[in-house]
């Protein structure tokens, strides 16, 4: 099993849900998050004084899948994910040890 | 039997106005009308108060929203109980070498349902004292813009009640009350342009020096947490100054009408150029800067209200709008000074330009009980209106630094490090604007217990794939 972190625009992650869920995958775990790479900052200016704002709002995606839907879950991910201009995010992909389904006590792939 | 009937009508419309009759000839100074729109204006202006909380709390971070929001709420309270004891009496009561009232008036002794002539003769004494209480509420409020996000809560107590009695009370006596000083001198303020504004402007800003800057200013950002708590703020500001000064016409008559129209008309020009200077400067136009605008606007045009013509209010709004801008935008930062929500930018520029502006625009047309102003060929009014503002800064400086250094003898003014880090609201009154969860154990040991036996059990099959 994997997991895919996905850190992408804001406004792109209703075609992400979108895609993912053609694909067949409906289950994730979404977090709003603020951070920096290669974009840089905005200006923002409050009664009169400018102030840089380093930290951008973005959209973290978390799923965990089968080892072989990998590549193409990243193929989505990217194709959906790209605008071409800096800030479209990043994707990290990590190995998982097991999952467990609280409900009923299954675990490994049965449970994702 | 038309006759009878008409007669009997007649006779009972008689019985049933006797009571009336005889109750308009016990008060016959007092107007129905003018009492209703007092009693109105007194509720418009007590609004503000809560809309200054929304205003200040909006622009300070998340962590001091209570604090902020508490100097404006308690003020309410404090000012109430203190105005009715003894504050009224030292602002309004039969003058004392032209400095203070006297304390005849102690706990609205005398302050009853009659008019007093001196002041309002068409409305009851009680309301005319109940609509000034308003202005003795928000006055010290205003304050709080400056000293916002480090005062700790018993000094900020403390300096409130002494500051309301020892510069409040006096400077609206020296400017409002029968024989004071600057009333006398012939200096204008209708609504509170010098009482109000530049007394807790200057005031504001002498509090900042003494507390010192905010930990981290100037290095870190210190961004407003909820602009749209501001706007509102700042709309229900701007509705209650209708009461603010409308109503200091002290009865519904053409003149409430006129500071009706002027009063608007200053807060739009006002908001239009400071949006528009900060766009030129900046390069965008922002809600804050709208909303401070229309602030700005209504301060500048307080003191004139009932002296100026709706084109004088543009003159003096547009103006206004710029000025404060460049107060909060360029002088602030030039200077260096934690003025943390601009009482200082807003209030007390905008109030000195205020009662200038009533000095060069003001005319007896307008208002014939007021006077010309130095456009209309007296510099005479100018001259009064100087004057008073200078002795209000003076007055208001001094004062100010003389309590806070008093208070400070007594009860730290200034949060520790500590204090200021984990905000006010949590480290002053034990409580939290916004909590995402709830971080304490609410299950008692029994109930816990209970809950784990009530839980399904399932059948774990873990396998490491």
């Amino acid at each position: 099993m994997k997991k895919i972190e996905a850190i992408i625009r804001p406004s792109k992650l209703d075609e992400i849900k979108e895609a993912l869920g053609k694909f067949g995958i409906h289950g994730m775990t979404v977090t709003e998050v603020i951070g920096c790479g290669l974009q840089k900052g905005k200006k923002e200016v409050y009664r009169g004084t400018e102030y840089t704002i380093d930290l951008l709002p973005k959209i973290k995606v978390e799923i965990v899948i089968r080892d072989k839907w990998v590549d193409e879950v990243i193929r989505i991910l990217v194709n959906t994910a790209r605008t071409g201009e800096i800030g479209d995010g990043k994707i990290f992909v990590y190995p998982i040890e097991n999952a467990v389904r609280i409900r009923t006590g299954e675990s490994g792939e049965e449970a994702i | 039997m038309k006759t009878v009937k008409l007669s009997l009508l007649g006779a009972m419309l008689m019985v049933f106005s006797l009571p009336g009759i005889a109750w308009a000839a016990d008060a016959s100074a007092v107007d129905a009308g003018d009492t209703a729109f007092m009693i109105i204006s007194s509720a418009l202006v007590m609004l503000m108060t809560p809309g200054l909380a929304l205003f200040y709390g909006g622009m300070v971070r998340r962590k001091n929203v209570l604090s902020t929001m508490m100097q404006s709420f308690i003020i309410i309270a404090i000012i109430s109980v203190q105005w009715v004891l003894f504050g009224y009496s030292l602002a309004f009561g039969p003058d004392h070498g032209h400095i203070i009232g006297s304390l005849d008036w102690l706990g609205f002794n005398g302050v009853g349902a009659e008019p007093n002539p001196d002041y309002a003769g068409t409305i009851p004494h009680q309301i005319f004292a109940i609509f000034q209480l308003m202005f003795a509420i928000i006055t010290p409020a205003l304050i709080t813009g400056s000293i916002a996000e480090r005062m700790r809560f018993p000094a900020f107590l403390a300096f409130t009640v002494l500051w309301a009695t020892i510069i409040y009370d006096p400077l609206a006596h020296w400017v409002w009350g029968v024989d004071g000083w600057i009333r006398n001198l012939g200096a204008l303020d209708f609504a509170g342009g010098t009482v109000v504004h530049i007394s807790s402007g200057v005031s504001g800003l002498i509090a900042a020096l003494i507390l010192g800057k905010r930990k981290g200013y100037g290095k870190e950002p210190m961004l407003p947490h909820n602009l749209p708590w501001t706007v509102l703020g700042a709309g229900l500001l701007w509705f209650g100054w209708f009461g603010f000064n409308a109503g200091s016409a002290l009865a519904a008559n053409g003149l409430a009408g006129t500071a009706f129209v002027v009063t608007n008309t200053s807060a739009a020009a006002a908001a239009l150029s400071w949006v528009l200077a900060e766009w030129l400067h900046h390069g965008k136009p922002t809600l804050l800067g709208a909303a401070s605008g229309a602030v700005a606007g209504l301060v500048a045009i307080t003191p004139a209200a009932g002296f100026v013509t709706p084109l004088a209010a543009i003159a003096i709004g547009l103006i206004g709008g710029v000025i404060c801008y460049l107060g909060v935008g360029v002088l602030k930062a030039r200077l260096g000074y934690d003025d943390a929500l601009d009482a200082f930018g807003c209030h007390g520029i905008g109030g000195t330009w205020g009662a200038i502006a009533t000095g060069l625009f003001a005319t007896t047309t307008v208002n014939p009980a007021g006077a010309d102003g130095l456009f209309y060929g007296n510099p005479a009014l100018l001259k009064a209106q100087i004057i008073s503002i200078v002795a209000t800064y003076l007055f208001a400086a001094i004062g100010t630094f003389v309590i806070l250094k008093v208070v400070n003898a007594f009860t730290r003014i200034r949060a520790t490090e500590d204090e200021e880090l984990m905000g006010l609201d949590s480290t002053m009154h034990g409580e939290e604007a916004y909590r995402d969860f709830v971080l304490t154990g609410s299950l008692s040991k029994g109930q816990f217990k209970e809950k784990v036996a009530e839980a399904p059990s399932v059948t774990l099959n873990i396998s490491s794939t």
